[in-house]
């Protein structure tokens, strides 16, 4: 992840840290990663990992306040989100970077029609009339394949289906022309023939209008053969990352290999056991000393329950993909897991 | 590793465990109208068998799970379980049948009553039938241990001082205590973390294996499903559109509605060396509306024609019924020739 001469986005050594009344709980753990301008990225991990509050940090709907401390640097488009004003990181939102997020009927208000949501924005952001606002809220729609979009603007959200629904949240994030899209288990609430039309969706928005793209999910499904690259966190940190079919293909951390080994798949027989990673992730109010995922590593040695381990280049790697493991699977990985 | 089918394959007919007809479960929405959630399904459950019913929300499947233990009764069909009317017992009659027949739900954390604890909850079937508190303690490990929990750490816990995973746990738990003949499981893992979806299948994959079980086992996941089943029956609407063998069923698959399913599956489940499931399937599939049409006024003839991508007038006239196009293979549709064409 060097080549690119300025990434769009670049985070360094980002940590998000809620004070509750039983201590500090560090959702996020020194995480760097960077995007290039039409990049897409998949973050992958299991709730609690911290993928969505790495998401929110990145977008500074996250920041240094009273409960939560954010450490580290996110440049975006060459400004740090964290170090401006909260009305200069206003100016950000929408015309550099969008959100679209898992529920969309939460995402809408329920009394403003369809149209309104979209006008709205571009109002704000591109300073356009109100009939220029409401063709180009009509245009949005189209774009996004709602058909009839100009009779859907006229409707409320509740009329909508929930494909639908997405569908307008995403033509919101577009509206001014983001350079930076993140979705947030976009297509978790949805139905799965919906599921895989919303996905394509965005990978062909993305594509068309060369817009970096992060993809936050739960199921590795969702990111293969859809981001270019994919990081994969457990218990606040990044243990993996790498381009996707890298580590699809030869995942070296043992937490990303038993993640794409537990999913059952068509290929395998009936009634076949699946690899299950026993245990459950780490209570992040006091974690363990080591790497996060020993307790549950098969080949956890001393060293891995005293030192963490650092993100370290992957053998054989020369497209950046890095590993946080002491002892990465490498070409033994059949043998030992 | 792969385990053997629960029962050998030849012998056949095997002892129905669970045996539904012609079910239908309407719920009034006022103004006459009514929402048809499951119209006409026929179910069979061999003994010792698990048969995975499989669609998309609105489709009918966790309907007819609850349809299946009388909760609520349906309309009109029949359920029998073993030799008995499910559908024809009187309120005491069916209270005793229902613990031979146990559901374990979506959520595992509201099925659990918060205020009680595990070993409270796990006890709470056998103390309702009668049995002598003396037992409790033994037999409540003994359960907790099955369910891959250590009785030591949360016999005394609540549900909310444990996992989601470990909550569904203690609800297999709680359903096993009976000894039931038949399981119902409406979509147990899809509220479960993908770590711990696993280990929870397994679970049931040996528990059903081990005591003889049989099992339904609901859910939207195509692959889930395969994976646990016997025998695969997809639900669009309210009715059944095909009923197969899980074995091969990504091949085997002939109607329109479940070719959609699989193709709308990430390729990482289709199968393990990320080639697609059929030849060509990397193609769209052509569907012409994404919408589920409405429950309350669904399509005449064929439900699934408004999506399809071959309907033709006919389906429009006349509802296609369930007919054999292989051994064990029903399919529901005007168009089998013309299905092996799809993605």
């Amino acid at each position: 992840m060097t080549s690119a001469p300025a990434p769009l986005l670049r985070a360094t050594d980002v940590a998000t840290v809620f004070r509750t009344p039983r201590g500090a709980m560090r959702a996020v753990d020194g995480v760097s990663l960077s995007l290039a301008r039409g990049e897409t990225l998949g973050i992958v991990g299991e709730s609690g990992s911290g993928k969505s509050v790495l998401g929110r940090t990145l977008m500074g709907l996250i920041t240094d306040g009273p409960g939560t401390s954010v450490t580290g640097s996110v440049l975006l488009g060459g400004k740090d989100v964290h170090a401006l004003s909260p009305a200069g990181r206003r100016a950000l939102w929408g015309t550099e970077v969008a959100m679209v997020f898992q529920d969309p009927m939460t995402s809408l208000n329920p009394v403003k029609k369809i149209g309104r949501h979209l006008s709205e924005s571009v109002r704000l952001h591109l300073g356009l009339s109100r009939a220029a606002s409401r063709e180009r809220a009509v245009e949005l729609l189209r774009q996004v394949g709602i058909p009839e979009p100009a009779r859907r603007a006229r409707q409320y959200p509740h009329e909508l289906s929930g494909g639908m629904r997405q569908r307008v949240v995403i033509a919101m994030a577009l509206a001014c022309g983001p350079r930076l899209l993140i979705a947030d288990e976009p297509t978790t609430a949805l139905d799965v023939t919906v599921q895989k039309q919303i996905l394509d969706l965005l990978q062909s928005l993305g594509e068309e209008l060369e817009m970096a793209t992060i993809l936050i999910s739960h199921d590795l499904g969702t990111i293969a053969g859809r981001t270019d690259r994919v990081a994969v966190m457990y218990a606040g940190r990044l243990v993996e990352h790498a381009r996707t079919t890298e580590v699809f293909d030869n995942p070296e951390h043992p937490y990303s290999r038993a993640l794409i080994a537990s999913i059952p798949h068509l290929g395998l027989p009936p009634h076949t056991l699946l690899p299950a990673i026993e245990g459950r992730p780490p209570n992040l109010l006091n974690p363990p000393p080591g790497c996060r995922f020993a307790p549950r590593c098969r080949l956890a040695t001393d060293l891995c329950t005293a030192q963490p381990p650092a993100l370290t280049a992957r053998a054989g790697d020369d497209t950046g993909g890095a590993v946080a493991c002491h002892h990465p699977l490498g070409a033994a990985k059949e043998a030992t897991v | 590793m792969t385990l053997a089918p629960h029962a050998p394959a030849a012998p056949e007919p095997a002892r129905p465990a669970l045996t539904a007809r012609a079910l239908v479960v309407e719920f009034p929405v006022g103004r006459g109208q009514k929402v048809h959630a499951v119209s006409g399904v026929d179910l069979d459950l061999p003994a010792g068998r698990t048969l995975g019913i499989l669609g998309e929300s609105g489709c009918g499947k966790s309907t007819v799970g609850r349809a299946l233990i009388q909760l609520p009764p349906p309309d009109s069909g029949t359920v029998r379980l073993g030799a008995e009317e499910l559908t024809a017992l009187g309120p005491e009659e069916l209270r005793r049948a229902r613990a031979r027949i146990q559901i374990i739900m979506q959520d595992p954390v509201s099925a659990l009553n918060p205020r009680r604890k595990v070993k409270d909850l796990v006890w709470e079937g056998p103390s309702i039938w009668g049995r002598a508190a003396a037992d409790k303690d033994t037999e409540v490990d003994a359960i907790l241990r099955a369910v891959g929990l250590d009785p030591e750490t949360v016999r005394d816990r609540r549900p909310h001082e444990l996992s989601g995973g470990q909550c569904q746990r203690v609800c297999i738990a709680r359903a096993l205590m009976l000894d039931p003949e038949v399981l119902i499981c409406d979509e147990p893992v899809s509220s479960l973390d993908v770590s711990v979806q696993a280990q929870i299948l397994n679970l049931l994959e040996t528990t059903t294996r081990e005591r003889g079980l049989s099992m339904v086992f609901i859910a939207h996941d195509v692959s889930v499903v395969k994976n646990i089943s016997d025998e695969v029956m997809v639900m669009y609407l309210g009715k059944v559109c095909e009923v197969l063998p899980s074995d091969g069923m990504h091949l085997a698959a002939a109607h329109p509605y479940t070719r959609l399913l699989l193709a709308s599956l990430p390729e990482a489940q289709r199968s393990g060396d990320g080639s697609p499931a059929h030849p060509g399937a990397s193609a769209e599939p052509a569907v012409v509306a994404a919408e589920l049409p409405s429950p309350l006024d669904p399509p005449s003839g064929c439900r699934f024609r408004t999506r399809c991508p071959l309907a033709t007038d006919r389906c429009a006239a006349e509802a296609p019924g369930l007919r054999e196009i292989a051994p064990g293979h029903r399919i529901a549709c005007h168009h089998i020739e013309s299905t092996r064409s799809l993605p």
